[in-house]
């Protein structure tokens, strides 16, 4: 299996910048400041068809080409490390693994974009991944790829961390830039979008840790090697696969995009923990569909999940058994979603606390038949919320419905939960 | 009022940064760092350090889990509600924590040592059930395990972190 964001994984020690330049780190840093025009830069990503790791799957190149020439200065780079998806820990291993190059893909994707300052933000339960990268920003700036002038390029950039203080709603793009003014962090609705007006109404492109992780390597080799890197020509590059819960080895992998579940979990995961059988699982963070056995088998890129009706989201796969109550669990996720929303809107800070309170019903043995009508009416309406949380809190809810109806059923019919 | 020396370390850490008020986070963990919480006194000091009116400081410190506005305890201990912490024994790990320790959330020991809240998945999936303690994450709890860190913390206050900076 080829590993290209994990070549330099070591189980209990980070790569070292020595160790990330004698495996071609950099290199492509100094190929684009030395000959590349910007322009060549953004349509290299696009050729790579690298989508946003983040969870929403939208064209890097795309993002950065938003960014008009005659847009002012200073313009910012943000890298968005604050990843507090549920079941999500992907960009936490990567840290940990070979920082270098997300500080280099910052650095080539502030270039293409002619942004001087840096910011990494990052959430307060990730200190040590905090500190890791404060301590090699500083390394990249004294062998010379960071500061003013890099490598005579007359491109200068400065990148600095952002600690958050714990808040799931500053990972969403808008929020995370008002946080970092030190505003409260309310979502904002485009337009204009944060390319042309985010931090101090400064251009602002953000990106996710893996997809700025890619950058480097796709300079480097080419588009053509990078989508080659995934299972099947419809999908691009690697993918940073976590999978947590009922299986026998949870972990963070490096696969090809497109990926089979079945493979991610039976091979790489170790398959289900003994004495469990697969019931169901979110394939990407807390706020995506659960999954049915049927597609047991599906292809994990972008386009095969929504051609199946379901999300790739972040790639972070949480695996539920046979013996797991899933109304309990939705109602676990909910209280999230619930105590997560930032409160801005009334669909979101009214609807996510009723829908917990359903669900808490249910599994309480005190549900009825309405109930489910109900909370596929509300999984409906909270669609029209501000920004993308709510209409994420509702997929595992929605799912339920759909997939597993009986089961939500049998709590009202028995009126306790059959699991417990 | 925040004694003069420590102010000073504040002011350089805001100095030369265009917005002061982008700093806030920073300056507000390290007022948690020296007096454990953010009281309304440093609250004010803080604002007029940021250049921020202190309804503007409490509008951001409510907003966040990892900020204090009421006294906790020497340790604060952050139990992770996530939901694959959920699956694979929250509960009894919580159960465990109250009664070695006497105290329900959002509760502090009666010595001031321990508070005990909740917090959402702090992304530590892969060894659950895990929880952070000054920041701290530990994971793969079992009642054992929790009951040594305890003992640590009490004894030397370090404790054995497993999260030392390596995978
Ligand atoms: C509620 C919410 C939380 C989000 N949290 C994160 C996050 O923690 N990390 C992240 O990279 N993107 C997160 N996103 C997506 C970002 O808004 C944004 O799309 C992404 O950072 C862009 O980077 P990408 O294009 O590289 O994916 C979140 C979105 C929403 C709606
Ligand atoms: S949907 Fe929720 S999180 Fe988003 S703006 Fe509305 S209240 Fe805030
Ligand atoms: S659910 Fe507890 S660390 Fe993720």
């Amino acid at each position: 299996m080829t590993q290209v964001l994990f070549k330099n994984r070591h189980p209990d020690r980070i790569a070292t910048l020595e160790e990330y330049r004698a495996g071609g780190g950099y290199e492509a840093l100094t190929a684009v400041l030395s000959e590349y025009p910007r322009a060549k830069v953004q349509q290299l990503a696009l050729d790579a068809v690298l989508l946003g790791r983040g969870g929403a799957g939208f064209p890097a190149g795309k993002k950065w080409m938003t960014v008009a020439e005659s847009a002012p200065f200073p313009r910012y780079m943000v890298c968005n490390a604050d990843e507090m998806e549920p079941g999500t820990f992907k960009d936490r291993v990567l840290i940990h693994t070979d920082p270098h190059q997300i500080i280099e893909g910052m650095i080539i994707v502030g270039y293409s974009v002619m942004a001087e300052r840096g910011i990494i933000f990052i959430r307060a339960s990730y200190e040590n991944a905090a500190r890791i990268l404060e301590r090699e920003i500083e390394r990249a700036r004294a062998a010379g790829f960071l500061g003013p002038n890099i490598l005579g390029s007359g491109f200068s950039m400065e990148i600095s961390v952002h600690r958050s203080a714990g808040r799931y709603i500053c990972g969403e793009n808008t929020a995370q830039i008002n946080a970092i003014q030190g505003k409260r962090a309310t979502p904002i609705q485009p337009p204009p979008y944060a390319t042309e007006k985010g931090i101090w109404n400064l251009p602002t492109v953000t990106h996710n840790v893996e997809t700025l992780a890619c950058v480097p390597h796709i300079i480097q080799n080419g588009p053509e090697w990078f989508r080659n890197l995934a299972a099947h020509p419809d999908a691009a590059g690697t993918k940073l696969y976590c999978v947590s819960g009922r299986v026998q080895h949870p972990g963070c992998f490096e696969l090809p995009m497109g990926t089979r579940l079945s493979d991610i979990i039976d091979i790489h995961a170790g398959g289900m923990t003994p004495g469990c059988t697969f019931k169901t699982c979110l394939p990407g963070g807390a706020s995506t569909r659960f999954l049915p056995k049927s597609l047991y088998d599906i292809e994990m890129d972008f386009d095969s999940m929504k051609k199946a009706g379901h999300r790739l989201g972040t790639g972070s796969v949480i695996v539920f058994d046979e013996k797991t109550c899933l109304v309990g669990a939705t109602l676990n996720m909910m209280e999230f979603f619930a105590r997560e929303s930032c409160g801005w809107c009334t669909p979101c800070r009214e609807g996510l606390p009723y829908m917990r309170d359903i669900l808490a019903r249910i599994e309480a043995g005190d549900g009825k038949p309405a109930d489910i009508p109900l909370l596929r009416q509300m999984s409906r309406y909270v669609w029209n919320a501000y920004c993308a949380l709510a209409p994420g809190a509702a997929s595992p809810v929605e799912s339920l419905l759909t997939y597993f109806e009986d089961e939500v059923q049998a709590h009202i019919r028995q009126h306790r939960c059959p699991f417990s | 009022m925040i004694p003069d020396d420590f102010r000073q370390l504040l002011a350089r850490r805001i100095a030369g940064v265009e917005h002061p008020r982008e700093k806030i986070m920073d300056v507000v963990f390290m007022i948690q760092d020296k007096f454990g919480y953010l009281s309304d006194e440093l609250l004010e000091d803080a604002a007029g350090l940021l250049k921020m009116t202190p309804l503007e400081v409490e509008e951001i410190a409510t907003f966040y889990e990892f900020i204090y506005r009421r006294p906790v305890g020497g340790h604060v201990i952050h139990v992770c509600d996530g939901v694959v912490c959920w699956m694979s024994g929250h509960a009894s790990i919580l159960d465990h924590l109250r009664g070695r320790l006497g105290i329900d959330f959002g509760e502090t020991t009666p010595d001031g040592r321990f508070t005990l809240l909740p917090t959402c998945c702090i992304g530590y999936c892969d060894r659950s059930p895990a929880m952070m303690i000054d920041r701290k994450v530990y994971g793969k709890l079992t009642p054992e395990r929790i009951d040594e860190i305890l003992e640590k913390l009490g004894l030397d206050t370090e404790g054995d972190s497993d999260d030392t900076g390596s995978l």
